[in-house]
């Protein structure tokens, strides 16, 4: 899964859409998460990001993880939802 | 740079909640780099908030309706332009671009005035009852819609349509209706207020879009800032909205304006839907009221106009800035009794 290229993410975790002009708020996990989609990391080298920072187990995460990345697609924020027109 | 002085007469002064383009015109001209620009104002109305904006109107006539025809327009605009040697005049209305665009080869050889406004083909070509050829022409989407005359036409539309359907005045108001009674009544409201034909239009969901652009009549897009209404009042009226990124919408705009040869300002309203596919809804031939985003990201498509008006080369913006919002607001101004007397025994102020 891959966030759009073009999303810009603040430092307060204000999410913004230029292409649709939609914004959103995150937390600090949902920053840091969105911040390593956008470098590219795997889902591997996130869940062992989080579970090394976040007194948390696997099994949450990934249910945790797994809800985040569908809200992320409902927004379109996620590469694969916009088609570029002639 | 010393800036050339010139005198733009500008109409659309109705800062209202469905407000007019003119006073953010002015406010453009007045911010721009290239002019000094002294304000008449041309209203139609003793009560256009723009009539009483001193500081940035500098006189303000009255002008005959548009329905009062070209003659009267003509002859009270010989009477201003004696008073204020008129460069450029901006017209801001649909209804009364028909007037302006006939006359504007008169206003330049008889009074000097620069009027740059589309053709009388690209201002017919492209109103709401001609959509559907309009969208075959320049292979562009548009939602599938047919012009009717009488509500007895209106049973017979189940043939072509489903409900809910968009009923559209040929100049202003479109209603959506999810009935057949809603459909009979919003026919008789906006057939009552704009006259017929009523336009009926396809119903398309999705996200709406608004691209503000100038043509430079050769096929040229001089700029184009598209934008999303993120507060829409209960006229639909965009009350706050943010300009986007969106380069499908960009070239949709600028495909037009080659096709067509655009000459002056003009809005697109468009309909993107959840499948990324963009349905043309309307286009306005002129600046629309939200025009000031576009002096707020860079690209001053009043001056820009202005400057094509007055016979010069302009070059086109090459970008605009992302993620600018404009936030509308309402303000209540005192007026003396005095200045609504002058403006309406008198026709100025």
């Amino acid at each position: 899964m891959k966030i759009k290229k073009n999303i810009a993410l603040s430092d307060s975790g204000f999410v913004f859409d230029p292409a649709t002009g939609d914004s959103f708020t995150t937390n600090l996990i949902g920053m840091e998460i969105i911040k390593m989609l956008k470098d590219g990391k795997s889902h591997q080298e996130i869940k062992t990001a989080v579970l090394k920072k976040y007194l948390t187990d696997e099994a949450t995460f990934e249910k945790d993880n797994y809800d985040f990345i569908n809200m992320l697609t409902k927004h379109r924020l996620t590469d694969g939802d916009e088609k570029e027109k002639d | 740079m010393k800036k050339k002085k010139i005198n733009v007469a500008v109409t659309g002064l109705n800062a209202i909640d469905s407000p007019g383009p003119g006073v953010p015109v002015i406010r453009a001209l007045k911010e721009s780099k290239l002019f000094d620009v002294r304000i008449i104002g041309l209203s139609y109305e003793a009560l256009e908030p723009g009539i009483y904006m001193h500081d940035i109107v500098d006189k303000t006539y009255q002008i005959p309706l548009p329905s009062a025809g070209k003659a009267s327009l003509l002859e009270r605009l010989k009477y201003i332009n004696s008073v204020e040697k008129i460069d450029v005049i901006i017209p801001n209305f649909d209804a009364e671009l028909y007037n302006f665009i006939t006359l504007s080869d008169k206003l330049k050889k008889e009074m000097g005035i620069n009027v740059f406004v589309p053709t009388l083909e690209q201002f017919e070509d492209r109103h709401k009852a001609n959509l559907s050829d309009y969208g075959k022409k320049h292979k562009i989407k548009v939602p599938y819609g047919k012009v009717i005359f009488s509500t007895a036409e209106i049973p017979k539309l189940t043939k072509e349509f489903a409900y809910p359907l968009v009923v559209k005045g040929k100049f202003y108001d479109a209603y959506i209706a999810y009935s057949e009674q809603q459909a009979y009544t919003y026919f008789n409201k906006i057939s009552a207020k704009w006259g017929l034909p009523i336009i009926i239009q396809e119903f398309v969901t999705g996200q709406e879009v608004n691209v503000t652009a100038i043509g430079d009549g050769k096929g040229n897009t001089i700029g184009a800032v598209p934008m999303r209404k993120q507060y829409i009042t209960d006229k639909g009226k965009a009350w706050s909205g943010i300009s986007i990124d969106d380069k499908n919408l960009l070239s949709m705009t600028q495909k037009l304006i080659r096709s067509t040869k655009w000459r002056g300002g003009m809005e697109l309203e468009i309909i993107k839907t959840n499948k990324g596919d963009y349905y043309l809804l309307e286009i306005n031939p002129r600046f629309p009221a939200w025009v000031y985003l576009a002096v707020g990201c860079g690209q001053n498509h009043p001056e820009a106009l202005v400057q094509l008006a007055l016979g010069k080369d302009v070059k086109p913006f090459k970008k605009y800035d992302i993620g600018k919002m404009f936030v509308r607001y309402s303000y209540d101004m005192i007026v003396s009794l005095k200045e609504f007397e002058t403006i309406s025994t008198l026709g100025e102020l």
